[in-house]
């Protein structure tokens, strides 16, 4: 009992992991303000990361290359998303996604 | 070790599109603010057009196999869907020529994103490392998201380009979480070293099923199928017309490209009952949806989601790979073709603000404009599956690979959902052709960009339903050299 809480291996990274990825989750659905929202899919994303560079302890250096790759990508996103967010503030002056109904049905 | 010249070769299209997309780029500061952008969408186009000869370049044989370590692939599969995806950029550009500056939104980068997106989606075809694949589809993705809300003005696009982003990076982010797992279960990034670990080994990790699960959840959603189509109806309605005719055939036909290499080619654990529920519930939900909507745009959205569902039934077939893998890309070439028809039918009907894109505002068209009413009928033919267009064959050979892998009930609901979705094209014909026109103001005179782009897709289209053996051929020399085998 008292080693698998001194000694931390390859699963509890991945357990780690897989609760950020759940938190990131269940605030997109459940946030209303845009701006959360895409901060939860950043912590999705990094818990991807953080499963990756899990499994390169196990695997080699694929996993952390991959990561960076990721994080790139995530700002890039990052850039776009806010651009489409300001774009549709200046329409809209609302940054709620319950009032983001004109399309629907 | 330097990549070698050929390495060069094999991606020679995507530099072709990367190199005139940042030419665009910077070309667009040095013009005015009022000179017209005409002259960059004819760059843009001229770019296409060369790296469709890239492509057929690379098509020769001695060019075919791995690039830059394992990265990529040459074969006639990514020959295939490059050709696709560039043919579709091209006609998308065409129909903006004059879609743009009527829509007040004559921006080089418009033209600089079809061509970087279509780098993406080339990319996707040809990529067999997840790494890349990962890229690639980002790419893709990204240049969707702006693209869609380019009317950045009206409400309606930007809301579109919202909804597409925060559900795409969401969808994103369940793919790389699978990708990051397969990574975990496999040890390895290669689409074929993972295929081989999956194939051999005798245990099969359980981390494997929730990867595969979760890309197919990612990728889900990049192709528009039940249940993962929530976002389809509301982007299609608010984007511009013709980047819908772009985001509505070519990534989905990269995505559907990953999906093959992914999923179905590397044998991954119980792909199929996924993907056969995942048909059953497209082609429902989207011709159900499909009858109920006044909106032509929207129709059309729904109907989307129905052929991606006839798609996932080629795939559910792919056990006998001939058969199954080489419909898949018959299908997607020719759903291609005839929606870039009928959305660039949409984009020059749809007027300033895209006023007309009410079923109602086509009433009497075929007496107000004769020949695009023609047009946009046969393309509509063609998504029922009328012999002699394109979507005949391409259904055919779908129901009939089915068929041949004992799919029967798969195929008796494709076939019910066929005769429904029906319906809802003809009542647009009908509408045409026995109704009394709304207005009777002209219909503005058909000009050279959009008429091209009708008449590449009419004539892929005519030629997909005429003469489908020489593609049928090609798409049939592809699933024996996926896997290596």
């Amino acid at each position: 009992m008292l080693d698998a809480l001194t000694h931390i291996g390859t699963l509890h990274y991945l357990l780690v992991a897989a609760i950020l990825f759940l938190i990131g989750m269940i605030g997109v659905i459940t946030r209303r303000n845009v701006m959360i929202i895409f901060m939860c899919i950043e912590l999705m994303l990094s818990a991807v990361n953080l499963n990756l560079l899990a499994f390169s302890r196990l695997w080699g250096l694929h996993g952390q290359v991959f990561a960076l790759f990721i994080a790139a990508d995530a700002a890039a996103e990052a850039a776009v998303g806010l651009g489409i967010l300001i774009a549709f503030f200046r329409n809209r002056t609302t940054v709620n996604v319950d009032e983001v109904d004109l399309l629907k049905w | 070790m330097p990549p070698s010249s050929t390495d060069y070769v094999r991606i020679l299209p995507e530099i072709v599109l990367a190199v005139w997309g940042m030419a665009v780029m910077f070309a667009e500061p040095l013009l005015g603010p009022h000179t017209s952008r005409k002259g960059l969408g004819v760059f843009a186009a001229l770019g296409c057009l060369l790296a469709l000869g890239a492509t057929v370049f690379q098509a020769q044989p001695a060019y075919a196999g791995f690039g830059f370590y394992n990265m990529l692939r040459v074969d006639h599969f990514s020959v295939f869907f490059h050709c696709v995806v560039i043919l579709v950029a091209l006609s998308t550009t065409l129909m903006s020529l004059d879609y743009l500056p009527a829509h007040k939104i004559d921006k080089g980068e418009y033209y600089a994103l079809i061509l970087l997106g279509a780098v993406g989606m080339c990319l996707m075809s040809s990529a067999v490392e997840l790494v890349l694949i990962f890229i690639a589809l980002e790419i893709s993705s990204i240049a969707s998201y702006i693209l869609a809300g380019f009317r950045r003005h009206s409400a309606e696009s930007t809301e579109s380009a919202m909804k597409y982003f925060l559900l795409g990076s969401f969808a994103t982010a369940f793919f790389l979480y699978g990708v990051a797992l397969l990574f975990g279960a496999t040890g390895s990034t290669n689409v074929f070293r993972i295929a081989e670990v999956l194939n051999t080994s005798a245990h099969i990790e359980p981390l494997a099923y929730i990867a595969v699960a979760l890309i197919f959840t990612g990728l889900g959603f990049k192709v528009a199928c039940a249940p993962f189509h929530i976002w389809t109806p509301d982007v299609y309605e608010g984007a511009p017309s013709p980047v819908v005719a772009f985001m509505s055939t070519a990534p989905k036909a990269a995505a559907f490209a990953v999906l093959i290499r992914l999923v179905i080619d590397t044998a991954s654990p119980n792909w199929f009952w996924v993907i056969w529920v995942a048909a059953v519930l497209s082609m429902s939900v989207g011709n159900l949806g499909a009858i109920l909507q006044s909106n032509i745009k929207r129709m059309l959205a729904y109907s989307s989601i129905a052929h991606a569902g006839y798609l996932m039934v080629a795939f559910a077939s792919a056990s006998n790979r001939e058969l199954g893998i080489s419909a898949a890309m018959f299908y997607s070439a020719a759903y291609a073709a005839m929606n870039v028809g009928a959305f660039a039918v949409i984009s020059h009907m749809a007027g300033s603000h895209e006023r007309f894109s009410s079923i109602d505002d086509y009433a009497g068209l075929g007496r107000r404009s004769p020949a695009l009413a023609a047009a946009l009928t046969f393309f509509l033919l063609s998504l029922i599956g009328i012999p002699i267009t394109g979507g005949f064959f391409a259904k055919f050979y779908v129901f009939s690979a089915a068929l041949r892998t004992h799919l029967i009930w798969l195929t008796l609901i494709g076939l019910v959902n066929s005769g429904m979705g029906s319906y809802y094209y003809l009542r647009v014909i009908v509408k045409m052709y026995m109704n009394e026109p709304r207005t009777t103001a002209p219909v503005p005179p058909v000009r050279l960009g959009v008429g091209l782009a009708i008449a590449i897709s009419l004539i892929a289209t005519l030629w997909l339903g005429v003469w489908p053996n020489a593609i049928l051929h090609y798409t049939q020399g592809a699933p024996t050299i996926l896997a290596g085998k």
